[in-house]
């Protein structure tokens, strides 16, 4: 193992993001991502490297920046959270539309109303749809790996999509860790420079952002969702790829002693440790429970959830996000929805929790599971709220 | 063979016969605005990425599988093109630097409607223009939001009648002036700041030829005829082009560094602004009286102009 | 796979042969969109009036008039929308506008 330094985790983002050699930085400060987007700006004014920092004047304009020296064949990366990322809705499809391979940082927080800065899903759950290929992070370790990584998912040549890493605001942004860095020299060799499809300049003029006209836009949209869903065969690589250079395994999907579990939780983000260690509790007093972890949202790694579930009775999804007068957390619904027809699939119990920072501790995750045992539906619920 | 430097006469033969926009677009007949591009790309030349915003120049030049662009050409949403054109700046510019790309000037431009610029598109062209990017923002102003169906908009003309703003029994079309970019632009600090008109094709190709040359942000408001949108006949879009100059409704100046300089003759007396306004059906609800009004605010902000010429000094 | 630029289809129809991003690598190939069914009428020069100036030329929306041979600019009827610029525009009123026949 190489040398470990403490480190906040969002500053180690930037770190990460600055070892990645990359040419244009477009950033709104939003809390808690701020630590991200400073610490990028005191690396490139301190002329660490050699990059171009747009400090533009919203998210939306951070996103259509990107998407301008994307095009252009240069490396880029924003951050935002939040509000912010609700800003960019409106562009992220078009990013993802026009097979730019932009890396973003997205700090997770509540969504305003009312605001609320601390952590939750709510914020990057409505872009489900917009086409990005989505990875979620547990510690900095993975804050700093999955950032590198995703540039090299983004740019190849068979998947060209945009990247968002998710990184707990607070939870995991602010937090000090021990964290091991590759060194310039290693990035360098697993990530080269990138080699753009097409490029904004008169050497070869493109036209990009043309309008499809009703005969062309379903077989646009298929040949868009087609490659979102081919992205997971590089994914898989990348993370194979890496583990071969560094000794860090990534999956899809990963598993904590489930194999013969009778119930399994299952969770996204930084609250898998907290789970785990639910988990080794509930062992000891003999409980057969173990912990599925999703590390990719999109592309769904649909088959990876069901070889992890296997043998399982009941599956507990933790939501941290809502969708208001629906069938219950993006998780969960879209669990089900995959699920719908397998046989002697686990029953699915939706518990809505940790939302807007409201803290989930060891004993929450033993409380849940007794409170599943009880569950005779499959409606969602919001743990812990108070009647 | 190139230009029109020290051109003091009018031969519109002798401007380069290089098209960077071909035929086969689908703009209306006697479309000002895509004449307006036509010579703004031609004063341009070679070397130019363009960044454009969701508008009638976008929707006649790009659909799939078309292209009528001949220069490297993006188009990602309404409000951004002044935030895309940012983008593309800073990308070609640490391409350059770090020698991913090839070691020559290409200049970007973003260009917008009057929707795109004034409205909508506001915020990201002030954020661009603070920051200071190497780079030409061109507004196609044909008063209206035209490419959606000829709803008003903040560059809409006093009194014009546009969908939302009709000339109905109670409120007779537009209730506001046109908003002027061009001198929010200079409280910007944009070091070049010019308007223009199509119907003046040395003047303008002359304007872009300067803008090009600042190392830094550049604005030019183009005047854009539309005879779909104002009611009026294809045929005498370049004279409504000279119309509204002579009136003094849409003067044609430059601000360099701050010093404000007409680049049109200076007649002793405006003519008569009801010869722009009577063959638009735009105005044809405007009765004398109205007309009266419009010719003293023209007048008035004329005078405002002149006053800027004589006084501001460059910073 | 990203589809090679030399593959691109002129009118994609499957969703496969669509390019990535929509991306267009022919510069210009709306030319190959005949806009001249537009015109209700079509401009006739006078060549006896005309006196070569370009003001025709400079002022045309669609680009479509050009120098021949011996000078003139004769408009592309290929292209030509009709709109009669170019006769309202011409100084020695060389150029008229004619209904389209068919």
């Amino acid at each position: 193992m190489g040398k470990r330094i403490g480190m906040e985790v969002g500053i180690a983002a930037a770190e990460a993001v600055a070892l990645c050699n990359i040419d244009v930085a477009a950033v709104y400060p939003i809390t808690p991502q701020s630590h991200i987007a400073e610490h990028m700006a005191d690396i490139i004014h301190d002329g660490r490297i050699d990059a171009e920092f747009i400090t533009v004047e919203s998210e939306h304009s951070s996103i259509s920046a990107c998407a301008g020296a994307s095009a252009t064949g240069a490396r880029v990366y924003t951050a935002t959270s939040s509000q912010g990322l609700m800003l960019m809705h409106e562009i992220l499809p078009i990013v993802s539309a026009m097979r730019l391979p932009v890396v973003m940082g997205n700090a997770n927080r509540a969504v305003s109303g009312p605001l609320n800065i601390w952590n939750d899903h709510g914020d990057i759950m409505p872009q489900r749809d917009s086409g990005w290929i989505c990875l979620f992070t547990e510690n900095g370790q993975e804050v700093i790996d999955l950032s590198i990584m995703a540039f090299k998912i983004a740019e190849d040549p068979e998947v060209m999509l945009p990247c968002v890493v998710n990184i707990d605001g607070f939870q995991l942004t602010h937090m000090i860790e021990p964290l091991e860095f590759p060194t310039q020299a290693q990035v360098n060799k697993f990530l080269p420079d990138r080699k753009p499809y097409a490029t904004l300049h008169p050497d070869n003029p493109v036209t990009m952002g043309c309008f499809n006209m009703p005969d062309i836009f379903t077989e646009t949209m298929k040949a868009k969702d087609t490659a979102l869903w081919n992205s997971k065969k590089t994914i898989v690589k990348v993370f194979s790829e890496w583990g071969k250079q560094f000794g860090r395994k990534y999956n899809v999907v990963e598993t904590y002693k489930a194999k013969d579990a009778e119930t399994l939780i299952l969770t996204m983000g930084s609250m898998g440790e907290t789970a785990s260690i639910a988990v080794d509790e509930m062992r000891k007093a003999g409980r057969k429970v173990g912990l599925v972890k999703l590390r990719l949202w999109r592309p769904f790694p649909v088959e990876e959830l069901r070889a992890a579930i296997k043998g399982a009775k009941t599956l507990i999804v933790m939501d941290r996000a809502i969708s208001f007068g629906g069938a219950g957390g993006p998780v969960a619904t879209e669990i089900k929805s995959f699920l719908f027809h397998d046989k002697g699939r686990p029953r699915i119990v939706d518990f809505l929790m940790g939302l807007g920072g409201r803290d989930v501790t060891v004993e929450d995750f033993i409380a849940m599971v007794e409170r599943a045992k009880k569950k005779k539906d499959e409606t969602y619920e919001y743990y812990g709220v108070r009647e | 063979m190139n230009t029109v430097q020290n051109f003091e006469i009018f031969a519109p033969k002798l401007v380069d016969r290089k098209e960077y926009f071909s035929a086969g677009h689908r703009a209306c007949q006697g479309c000002g605005e895509v004449l307006a591009l036509r010579l703004l790309l031609k004063g341009l030349g070679d070397d130019v990425v363009v960044a454009n915003a969701t508008g009638c120049m976008e929707i006649v030049s790009s659909a799939y599988p078309q292209t009528a662009w001949l220069n490297p050409y993006i188009h990602v949403a309404f409000e951004n093109a002044a935030a895309v054109g940012s983008g593309v700046e800073a990308g070609l510019k640490a391409l350059r630097r770090k020698k991913k790309i090839a070691d020559r000037d290409v200049k970007t431009i973003a260009i917008a409607g009057d929707g795109g610029t004034a409205d909508i598109g506001l915020q990201a062209l002030s954020g661009a223009m603070e920051r200071g990017h190497d780079m030409i923002f061109f507004c196609l102003d044909n008063e209206a939001y035209m490419n959606t169906g000829i709803q008003r908009s903040s560059a809409t003309p006093f009194m014009a009648a546009t969908t939302t703003s009709p000339a109905g029994i109670a409120i007779p079309g537009q209730r506001t002036g046109k908003k002027n970019v061009p001198e929010i632009m200079v409280a910007h600090k944009v070091p070049y700041v010019a308007t223009a008109c199509p119907s003046y094709p040395i003047d303008l190709i002359n304007k872009v030829k300067k803008a090009k040359a600042v190392k830094g942000p550049a604005y030019i408001h183009i005047f854009s005829m539309c005879p779909t949108g104002w009611r009026c006949a294809s045929e005498i879009t370049i004279k409504l082009g000279r119309l509204v100059v002579e009136t003094g409704v849409f003067p044609l100046y430059e601000v360099e560094n701050g010093k404000y300089r007409l680049t049109m003759e200076v007649p002793e007396k405006l003519r008569p602004v009801g010869d722009y306004l009577k063959p638009q059906g735009r105005f044809r609800h405007l009765k004398p009286s109205d007309i009266e009004t419009i010719q003293e605010r023209v007048n008035r902000e004329w005078e405002i102009l002149l006053n800027k010429v004589e006084c501001m000094q460059p910073w | 796979m990203a589809k090679k630029k030399t593959e691109q289809k002129k009118w994609p129809e499957k969703w496969h042969e669509v390019t990535p991003g929509c991306m267009v690598f022919e510069p210009g190939n709306a030319a190959n969109y005949k806009t001249g069914s537009w015109k209700a009428q079509r401009p006739i020069l006078d060549k006896q009036k005309c006196i070569k100036c370009g003001i025709c030329y400079i002022f045309c929306p669609e680009a479509c008039i050009q120098e021949d041979a011996e000078g003139f600019f004769v408009a592309d009827l290929g292209y030509c929308k009709g709109c009669g610029i170019c006769a309202h525009e011409c100084w020695p009123g060389a150029i008229s506008m004619a209904e389209e026949v068919e």
